[in-house]
């Protein structure tokens, strides 16, 4: 078995990259997957390829400067609306035309629901919501990396005897690669014959939350907790997220006193969120709270007793009253703005 | 309608932690619990049953005493229950997790389907669309409001990043259902005798007749490598001096990691 097994699975070359486009925008995390499929298929000495499903050629051409040695392109109407069983159709039978060694999607709506239907049929193994990859230098295989338990733990995650290697990759994690306006690629043309769908979109709807911006999508957040006592905090809290252009979070707490809307709920029963700054205001830093933030890059924390259990996950700590603090931020924020 | 729920018994992750020296989960003194996701599919369950008829059996792939989380699902108003357990079962990954349930569900006979959006401690949200891929019928993920529902068709709302879909699918389907969709009803007095008397029926490999090769750690494509706590930030710092010299400093913090 070992033998023909092996040569099985060096049948299988390439680094994929599933980019995922909505009303023929192309979604961040596909640049971000770029970068890292970039990394991996250096290191493995192969190409990278996109996979874009809709759209147009000026977006398969992006895919190309941002790193793309190939893009496969299909730009049959069926995909202008998600529905999984034509995702997952098409990408399956290119998966078995092609044999790409490895395959990555983004952790999102989309690619969490669509990409284990391609792992089903492949009957190869799909890992969840990866934060770090790493190809193993004696194997060659992928360590793919992820939080479970809640993000109470990390697992690395092998599947060394089938390909691809398919994982979906967490949003905003990953740094994008490079942008090089004139590199060059080859765009290949896929047809979708035979692709139907039994589920039907009928309508969609986008609910742009008070704030603006999209929390999961945020840069920024400014996050109350009970600790501002009042309604009022909140204000503050818009005015500093202004100033750094993000958006308002809360904790349960602050959601229940009826001070904010559980839109804007971050934890286990609210929203889970990685921005690059999180700034935590009055917020104790229940494990509920942390589930929903603690992967963001910078936590900070501001709280007025010393010992609060939010400083154990923060990276910088001001000890001292939200309403004494936030405000001299913001003072000083805008002066460097010269605003 | 045959209504199928699959409910997975977790360990209570707000309290699970790593034993730094070993790797290794402790387990010990931790409470399982009905996954929550999965409360909220049995009331979809019970809800559409309600609405056009039909019988509700959920099922939970697990060892003997994931019957604990069958009983509390009678105690909710299923009227039938699988438990799925055998050692071949051990190990399983989402794939052979989705196939063993996807022969055992085949078995039962189906129309609707549900499932959680996710399970707390794997964490994945692969099981059931992987389900509906072994079955080869539709699925929708993420529901947070059924618009419709009749014995042929179903309309419901799909949670999606900026929004939500409305999406339409004939009948079997596969829901996948997060929190905001419903609220779990509390157990009966007498659902909760119902649940004390009631036969747990078991099912095992041969009466699902699955492939020994497909289930298991044996059907699992990927391997848990190892396991580690979350990095602690090396760099974390609490800032000092006065509140304006603790704002200076952040603030120079932030600029040296070009954030402001
Ligand atoms: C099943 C379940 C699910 C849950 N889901 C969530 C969830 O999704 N999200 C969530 O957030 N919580 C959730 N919770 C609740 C969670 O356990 C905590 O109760 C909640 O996070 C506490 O919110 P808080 O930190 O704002 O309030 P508190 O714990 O009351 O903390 C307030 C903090 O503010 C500080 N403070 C007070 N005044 C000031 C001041 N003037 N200046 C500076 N600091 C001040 C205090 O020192 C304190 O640390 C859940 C709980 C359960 C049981
Ligand atoms: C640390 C760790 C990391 C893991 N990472 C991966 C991974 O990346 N890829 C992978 O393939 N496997 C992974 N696994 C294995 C995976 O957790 C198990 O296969 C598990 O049985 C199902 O996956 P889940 O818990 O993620 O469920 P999910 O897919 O999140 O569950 C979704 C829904 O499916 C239903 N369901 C799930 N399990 C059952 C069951 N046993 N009985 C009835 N219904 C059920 C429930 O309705 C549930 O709400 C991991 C396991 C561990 C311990």
């Amino acid at each position: 078995q070992p033998s023909s097994f092996s040569t099985q699975l060096s049948a299988y070359k390439g680094v994929w990259v599933f980019a995922e486009q909505r009303e023929g925008v192309v979604a961040s995390v596909a640049y971000e997957l770029l970068g890292v499929g970039k990394r991996l298929a250096d290191e493995l000495r192969t190409e990278l390829s996109a996979i874009l499903f809709g759209a147009d050629d000026v977006q398969a051409k992006e895919l190309i400067k941002w790193g793309a040695d190939r893009v496969y392109h299909c730009k049959d109407t069926i995909f202008d609306k998600f529905n999984d069983e034509p995702y997952a159709m098409l990408l399956t039978r290119i998966i078995n035309n092609y044999k790409p060694e490895i395959v990555l999607a983004g952790a999102t709506p989309i690619g969490r629901s669509f990409i284990p239907r391609v792992a089903a049929s492949l009957k190869t193994g799909l890992t969840a919501d990866c934060t770090a990859l790493e190809i193993d230098k004696d194997s060659g295989n992928l360590l793919q990396i992820r939080p479970a338990f809640g993000g109470n733990i990390m697992a690395t995650i092998l599947c060394p005897n089938h390909r691809p290697q398919i994982a979906t990759v967490r949003p905003r994690v990953m740094k994008r690669g490079e942008y090089i306006a004139d590199r060059n690629g080859e765009i290949i043309s896929i047809s979708a014959d035979n692709i139907t769908s039994r589920t039907k979109v009928i309508e969609t709807v986008k609910e742009v939350s008070e704030c603006m911006v999209n929390l999961q999508e945020a840069e920024v957040i400014v996050a109350g907790g009970r600790g501002l006592g009042r309604s009022e905090g909140f204000k503050m809290l818009e005015e500093l997220a202004e100033v750094l252009g993000g958006a308002v979070g809360a904790s349960r707490a602050a959601v229940d006193e009826g001070w904010i809307s559980y839109s804007h709920q971050v934890g286990q029963t609210g929203k889970t969120v990685c921005p690059k700054i999180y700034i935590a205001c009055g917020i104790s830093g229940a494990v509920q709270h942390l589930v929903g933030m603690q992967s963001s890059d910078i936590i900070i924390a501001i709280n007025k007793n010393p010992e609060a259990p939010i400083f154990n996950i923060a990276t910088y700590g001001i000890v001292g009253d939200v309403y004494e603090v936030v405000p001299l931020l913001i003072k000083k924020l805008r002066e460097i703005k010269g605003q | 309608m045959n209504i199928i729920v699959c409910i997975k018994q977790v360990p209570d992750t707000a309290e699970v932690r790593i034993n730094p020296e070993t790797n290794t989960l402790i387990r010990e003194g931790v409470p399982s619990i009905i996954n929550p996701y999965d409360l909220h599919a049995i009331e979809a369950a019970l809800q559409i049953k309600e609405k056009v008829g039909g019988k509700v059996t959920a099922i939970t792939m697990g060892p003997p005493q994931a019957e604990d989380a069958l009983r509390e699902a009678i105690s909710m108003g299923v009227d039938d229950v699988r438990l799925i357990s055998d050692r071949a079962f051990a190990g399983a990954d989402t794939w052979a997790t989705s196939y063993t349930l996807y022969k055992a569900i085949e078995k039962l006979g189906y129309d609707i389907i549900i499932c959680g959006k996710q399970a707390i401690d794997g964490d994945t949200a692969q099981v059931g669309p992987e389900v509906a891929e072994f079955l080869n019928i539709p699925h929708i993920a993420y529901i947070r409001k059924i618009e419709d529902v009749s014995d042929k068709y179903i309309k419901v709302q799909r949670l999606m990043d900026d929004g939500y879909d409305v999406v339409e699918s004939p009948i079997p389907v596969l829901l996948t259902v997060v929190k905001e969709l419903n609220t779990p009803r509390l157990p009966s007095l007498k659902g909760k005798m119902t649940a004390k008397k009631a036969v747990i029926t078991k099912m095992d490999l041969n009466a699902i007749g699955a492939e020994p090769d497909n289930v298991g750690l044996k059907g699992s494509p990927t391997q848990v490598k190892n396991i580690f706590a979350p990095q602690s930030k090396a760099d974390r710092k609490m800032l000092q001096g006065s509140i304006e010299d603790q704002v200076d400093e952040l603030i120079k913090q932030l600029r040296g990691l070009k954030c402001v």
